[in-house]
C-alpha cells in the first residue's frame, strides 16, 4: 500500500508490522507521534499489543527490559535527553541479551534548550552495546524497524533505529507499506530461548564475579560482530521480498571515485545530487552512507577507503575533546592500512543547522583544495 | 523538481495546506517530500512550510532556498516579510486575498494570481469565523491556476486529511476550483 508519512509513523508502522507485543513509552518532543500512532493503533485493535504508560523513559526502559525478558518482542522509542535518561538501563538491556528495538529521534542536547536535529544523543549511546542503524529516508525508518527485529532476535542485543529530528521525523514522503502478510513471512513469531518461566525458575543477572565476567563481555562483542553479517544477510533477503536492499552501508558513484564523502542520515541523502552535479562536472567524486554504525563495518571502510587519494568525513555530532564520531572511527579504520588516505574531518549542522547541498559542495571543494587537513575538525560556516 | 514554499499565520492550516498537495500530488504517482519549517509554534505568528515534487526520488533534505512557486494563505503577510526572497522568476504567486491580481504591481516578474479562500472557507464554517481555516479551499485554487495536481486528486487528499469536516471540505477545494478560473479570466 502506497502511502505519504511522516518520519515518526514510519516507526510507527515498522512496530505495527513487526507485531511488537508490548509497547513502554513516554512522549518527548519530536517522538511524540510515534506514541500517538502506536497507542491509536493499540485502542484501535489494529496492533494487539500492551501500551504500557510510563511516568519516565528510564522506566519505559526499564519496562520493555521486563517485557522482553518475558518473550514478548517490545518496542520503545524516545529523544534526546530522554534518552540519556535513560543511559543506565540501556547498558542493562545490552547486559542481559534483550532484543529490543528502539527508535530514537536524533535531537540536540539542551542547554541551551533545543529540539533541533544533532546526532551526539544516540551516539553518547555508542558504548551502551545498543546496535544502531541511522537512517536517511522514511522508507528505510520503516523497513529498518522490521529488519532490525530480525537481527537483534538472532543475537540477542537490543537495536537503536536512529532518525534525524524535523528532517525525518517531522517530513512526509512516499512510504510503501508492505503488506502484513509478506512481513510475517519474513519475520516470524519470536521464541525466546531463555525468556522468563515459572516452570523453569532461573536467576538471571545475579552477582557475577571476576571469574566470569570477562567471559560474558566477549560473549556480547563476538555476537555483535556476527551481528556484521547478520545484517548483510537480512537486507538482503529483505530486497529479495520486497525490493528494497539494505546494507552496512550505502555507496554512491563509488567505484572511480578520487575523492570519496563519508556521511549519515540525511546529510548523505542531501550529498546524493551534490555528486551528481559535481560529476556531471568532471570531477571524480562518490560517497558512503553510513548506514550502520554498530558494530562499525571497519572491515567494510578499508575495503571501500583504501587507496582513494582523498576522504573527507562529515559529522552531525562533536565528541568534544576529540572530533566528530564518524571521522574518528573512520580514521580508526583505516589506520593500520597501508595506502590510507588523508581524511578531513567537518563538523556541520549541530543543532538542526540546515546543511544544504551548497554547503556539502563546499566541503567537497576545500577538500579537493588542500593537500593535507589542516586539522582533526573543520568547521563550516561559524559565525564570528 | 518543483519547489513550493506556503506562508501563512499559525492556525490558518498552512501546514496542513502543503501536506494535502503532497498527498494529492503522491495519489498521481509522482514522488513528493513535504515538511514546515519548525520553531515555537503561536497562533498568529508567521508559518513557513515547503513541498516538493518530482517525478524520480527526492534525496535532497534541505529547506527550500529558492523556490519555483509560492503559496500565500495570508495577504497581511505581504510587506511584513518578503514573501518572495529566493522565488524564481516567473513563478506563481498564489494568493488567498478578495483583491484583484494586477493590484499585487510589487510582483513585476511573477505571475500573479488571487483567490478569495476565506469567503468560501467562512462559507463552509471551516475553522471559526474568527480564523477561518483557508487551506482546502486555496488548494483547489492552486489546483485549476496552476494545474500543479488534478482536482480529482485533490478532493482524494483533502477527504483523507482533513481531521473534521471532510464533506465541507472538500466541497470548499471544489468551489475553489470552479470559481478560481473565473477570477483568473477578469484579472
Amino acid at each position: 500500500m502506497q502511502k505519504v508519512i511522516m518520519g515518526n509513523h514510519a516507526l510507527s508502522w515498522g512496530a505495527l508490522l513487526s507485531r511488537a507485543e508490548v509497547i513502554a513509552a513516554y512522549p518527548i518532543t519530536p517522538q511524540t507521534e510515534v506514541v500517538e500512532l502506536l497507542s491509536n493503533m493499540c485502542a484501535d485493535g489494529d496492533l494487539d499489543a500492551q501500551f504500557i504508560k510510563v511516568e519516565s523513559e528510564h522506566s519505559a526502559m526499564a519496562a520493555s527490559m521486563g517485557a522482553s525478558a518475558a518473550g514478548a518482542r517490545t518496542f520503545t522509542a524516545t529523544s534526546a535527553q530522554g534518552l540519556a535518561l535513560m543511559h543506565e538501563v540501556l547498558h542493562w538491556a545490552t547486559g542481559a541479551r534483550l532484543p529490543i528495538v528502539m527508535g530514537n529521534i536524533n535531537r540536540a542536547m539542551a542547554p541551551p534548550w533545543t529540539i533541533w536535529t544533532e546526532q551526539t544523543d544516540s551516539i553518547s549511546e555508542r558504548d551502551t552495546g545498543w546496535l544502531q542503524i541511522y537512517t536517511s529516508s522514511i522508507q528505510e525508518i520503516l523497513d529498518s524497524v522490521i529488519q532490525a527485529y530480525k537481527v537483534a532476535e538472532q543475537v540477542y542485543l537490543p537495536v537503536m533505529v536512529v532518525l534525524d529530528s524535523f528532517v525525518l521525523s517531522h517530513t512526509n514522503e512516499n512510504c510503501d507499506i508492505p503488506d502484513q502478510s509478506k512481513v510475517d513471512a519474513y519475520l516470524p513469531k519470536f521464541e525466546n530461548a531463555y525468556k522468563l518461566d515459572v516452570n523453569k525458575p532461573a536467576a538471571y543477572g545475579g552477582l557475577t564475579g571476576p571469574d566470569w565476567y570477562y567471559e560474558l563481555r566477549y560473549k556480547i562483542q563476538k555476537d555483535t560482530e556476527r551481528s556484521l553479517d547478520l545484517f548483510v544477510e537480512t537486507g538482503k533477503e529483505f530486497g529479495e521480498m520486497f525490493g528494497r536492499e539494505y546494507g552496512l552501508v550505502e555507496t554512491y558513484k563509488l567505484d572511480d571515485a578520487d575523492t570519496v564523502l563519508v556521511s549519515s542520515a540525511s546529510i548523505a541523502s542531501t550529498a546524493r545530487p551534490v555528486i551528481d552535479a559535481m560529476r556531471e562536472e568532471g570531477h571524480k567524486v562518490g560517497l558512503i552512507r553510513v548506514r550502520v554504525f554498530r558494530p562499525f563495518p571497519s572491515d567494510l571502510m578499508r575495503k571501500l577507503l583504501e587507496g582513494r587519494k582523498k576522504v573527507l568525513v562529515v559529522d552531525r555530532n562533536i565528541s568534544f575533546g576529540m572530533s566528530g564520531a564518524f571521522y574518528e572511527e573512520t580514521k580508526a579504520a583505516l589506520y593500520n592500512v597501508k595506502n590510507s588516505p588523508p581524511m578531513w574531518g567537518y563538523i556541520a549542522g549541530l543543532g538542526g543547522r540546515d546543511v544544504p547541498t551548497n554547503v556539502v559542495r563546499d566541503m567537497i571543494e576545500q577538500t579537493m583544495k588542500e593537500d593535507h587537513p589542516s586539522g582533526d575538525i573543520i568547521w563550516i560556516g561559524v559565525k564570528k | 523538481m518543483l519547489e513550493i514554499r506556503f506562508h501563512g499565520r499559525g492556525g490558518q492550516g498552512t501546514v496542513v495546506a502543503s501536506k494535502a498537495l503532497a498527498f494529492a500530488v503522491a495519489r498521481e504517482g509522482r514522488f513528493v517530500q513535504t515538511f514546515p519549517e519548525y520553531g515555537v509554534e503561536r497562533r498568529g505568528a508567521p508559518v513557513v512550510a515547503f513541498t516538493r515534487i518530482d517525478d524520480v526520488p527526492i534525496y535532497i533534505r534541505s529547506k527550500i532556498y529558492e523556490p519555483d512557486h509560492l503559496v500565500v494563505l495570508e495577504p497581511t503577510l505581504i510587506g511584513a516579510i518578503d514573501v518572495t526572497e529566493g522565488l524564481k522568476p516567473g513563478g506563481w504567486i498564489i494568493i488567498n486575498s478578495d483583491k484583484k491580481a494586477a493590484e499585487f504591481g510589487q510582483f513585476a516578474g511573477f505571475k500573479v494570481a488571487t483567490f478569495d479562500a476565506t469567503s468560501v472557507a467562512l462559507k463552509y464554517r471551516l475553522g471559526s469565523s474568527a480564523a477561518p481555516i483557508v487551506n482546502t479551499a486555496i488548494l483547489g485554487a492552486l489546483s485549476k491556476i496552476t494545474g500543479f495536481v488534478g482536482i480529482d486528486a485533490v478532493r482524494e487528499a483533502v477527504r483523507e486529511i482533513a481531521p473534521v469536516k471532510k464533506d465541507e471540505n472538500v466541497k470548499a477545494a471544489e468551489e475553489a476550483y470552479e470559481k478560481a478560473e473565473a477570477e483568473q479570466e477578469q484579472s
